[in-house]
Formats: structure tokens, C-alpha cells, sequence
């Protein structure tokens, strides 16, 4: 057994989210990674923006931060800034990082900023009553798509890592033991890290594309996933409609909030 | 496979949402739905592997065994 009431605040109990929803199982690797890693509670400061995923830093038990739609890397950088020993972790969502905040989402990733950004990405706009977001797969019904998404969609993980971020992870709810080692890994990275949880939203995708209960959504996960050590091997065609899951991204470069202290350093002692 | 003698498994039912993962994913059929809650149905084939609790997204399981106990 793992104590997370160690981590939890148990009379926000039980939580918000749908049956089935995956987003639980995200925030039980997220803690079982940081006691992993032996981090300090007071030492970890959890920002999130709006939507299902976000209501997870109202759950957790140490510095939390649920701020506006969109803005939650922007608080954080600010917090990061501020505070560089501090482990900001920011959670998001597919639309909250990619539409309304995707500018502030690219910068970071330019910047690198030693944050560490979980994405869940559950291909809609779950908590508003299923809106298209930029994840939608083409074909997928939506309430505001009632013929199917017409439009392509964002690669969450590829963006990231065009615009320079230093570690890019995707992970999936069915593999837990495997999320919380990229998690862990994530947290450790010093620069810009993104895990790009698939936690399907078996209530505002699932009942209205036909996808079945949340176990067949998640066997979907079991069949179609392939690590990217093993698609490393494969060719296109054989990766044609798999996911690819693992570590994707893993380079180092200069990171923000040090770069920031170098050059107060520099401007101290008189350039 | 033989189950382990000393685990035990304590579900909170009041957290339970009955998404039925933890039935579907344990390896050895020790789970079962009544109620619209998981409860446990044959303890003496749990091997112990946590897949339960690692899964259940609402914090209502807690596999208690000895470690020591190979």
C-alpha cells in the first residue's frame, strides 16, 4: 500500500470527478512520484487553470495555486521566477494549455523554464459539456461538432518539443506504473517538461462517440500504444494509428530562472 | 496462482464510484460489483499486486499485506 493521505486533503473527499474518469489515477502516480523523490511538501507548489483536470490541486496537500483559464504556466513562471527552489508542477488540460493559454504554453517551452507541466489530455472540453478542443480527433462528435470534427488537431508533445522544450514525455492512464516513472523523471528535469497524459473522458467524449465504458477505453489505450523505444524500430506504416507513448524528448539546455540569476549576478557586480 | 495469506483489502465505499476498474483489471478475479460498489469476493486468490489500487481513481482502495512474506 502507498499512504497517500500523507499527501491529500481527505475532507475535500470524495472527488469531483466522473465515474471512470481518469484523472485520479494521474494524481495518484503524480504522488507517488514525489514521495519517490522524497520531495518536501512545502517545497512543491501545484498551479493549475480551469477545467476536470485543474480541480486536482484542490485535492493535494501542499502549496496550491488554481488560477485563471489558460494562465496557469504564466503563474507559474511568475512563481518560478520568484521562488526558484520551489518544484512548480503546473496541471492542465488539452484546451487550457492549447487554445486559451497555447501561447503562454509555446513561450515556456521557449524559455525553458524549469517547470513541469502534466498535461491531461482527454480530447474535449469535458467539463463544459463537451466543446471541440484542439485535440479532437477529425470524425469525433462533439457538442459542437453534432457531424464530427472537421478540423486537425494539435500534437500536444510535438509542439512542445518544436518550440525547445527540454524533456517531453507522453503517458496514458492504463500504463500507471510507467506515468509515474515519467512523471518522476519529468520532475527532475531541470528545464521545461511536459507529460502528456491521454485520460479519456468516458462522460462528454465517451457517451457521445459510441467509445463504450471507460474499460474499453482504456483497453483502446492497451492495444494502440507502443513505447517509443519499440517505435524507434518500427516503420511508418506499422505506426499508422498508434499512439506512441514514453519518453520522447530528453535534451539539455539553458534554463530561465537560472539564466535570470546569472544575469542579476552579472548586474551586481557592475557587467 | 496461490494467493498470499495475509493480505487484506479495504475498500472505502463511501469514495467508491463504481467504475468497475478495479474488477476488470485485477489479474487474478478477486473483485466483484454489488451494489454499483467493488467489494471483495475471494480474498485467498490475491497475490497482492496492488493493480487495484494503483487504478482505482478515487482513492477507495487500500491493499494491506505483510512485506516480508515472499
Amino acid at each position: 500500500m502507498f499512504e497517500y493521505e500523507k499527501y491529500i486533503r481527505k475532507n475535500k473527499f470524495p472527488l469531483v470527478w466522473c465515474s471512470g474518469c481518469g484523472d485520479g489515477i494521474v494524481l495518484k502516480a503524480l504522488l507517488r512520484a514525489i514521495d519517490s523523490i522524497g520531495l518536501e511538501k512545502e517545497n512543491v507548489c501545484m498551479v493549475s487553470g480551469i477545467g476536470c483536470s485543474s480541480r486536482l490541486t484542490g485535492y493535494v496537500d501542499c502549496n496550491t495555486l488554481h488560477t485563471t483559464h489558460g494562465r496557469a504556466i504564466t503563474f507559474a513562471t511568475g512563481i518560478k521566477m520568484a521562488k526558484p527552489e520551489l518544484n512548480v508542477i503546473v496541471i492542465t488540460g488539452d484546451g487550457d494549455a492549447t487554445a486559451i493559454g497555447g501561447n503562454h504554453y509555446i513561450h515556456a517551452a521557449r524559455r525553458n523554464i524549469d517547470l513541469t507541466v502534466i498535461i491531461f489530455n482527454n480530447f474535449i472540453y469535458g467539463m463544459t459539456g463537451g466543446q471541440v478542443s484542439p485535440t479532437t480527433p477529425v470524425g469525433m462528435l462533439a457538442s459542437t461538432a453534432p457531424f464530427g470534427n472537421m478540423e486537425n488537431t494539435f500534437n500536444i508533445s510535438g509542439l512542445a518539443q518544436a518550440a525547445g522544450a527540454s524533456f517531453v514525455a507522453r503517458g496514458t492512464v492504463y500504463h500507471t506504473v510507467m506515468l509515474e516513472k515519467l512523471i518522476k523523471k519529468a520532475i527532475l528535469k531541470n528545464g521545461f517538461s511536459v507529460v502528456e497524459v491521454l485520460s479519456p473522458c468516458p462522460t462528454a467524449f465517451g457517451r457521445r462517440n459510441k467509445s463504450g465504458t471507460i474499460i474499453d477505453m482504456m483497453n483502446e489505450q492497451k492495444d494502440n500504444c507502443v513505447t517509443s523505444a519499440r517505435a524507434e524500430r518500427m516503420s511508418e506504416r506499422e505506426l499508422e494509428g498508434k499512439t506512441v507513448i514514453g519518453e520522447l524528448v530528453n535534451i539539455d539546455r539553458p534554463e530561465c530562472s537560472k539564466q535570470y540569476r546569472k544575469l542579476i549576478e552579472r548586474c551586481r557586480s557592475g557587467l | 496462482m496461490a494467493g498470499k495469506s495475509n493480505v487484506k483489502i479495504h475498500i472505502k465505499t463511501e469514495w467508491c464510484k463504481g467504475c468497475v476498474i478495479c474488477v476488470e483489471y485485477c489479474p487474478t478475479d478477486v473483485l466483484a460489483m454489488r451494489n454499483g460498489k467493488a467489494y471483495v469476493k475471494d480474498i485467498t486468490k490475491c497475490t497482492a499486486c496492488e493493480l487495484c489500487e494503483i487504478r482505482c481513481p478515487d482513492f477507495a482502495i487500500t491493499v494491506l499485506y505483510d512485506k516480508s512474506e515472499k
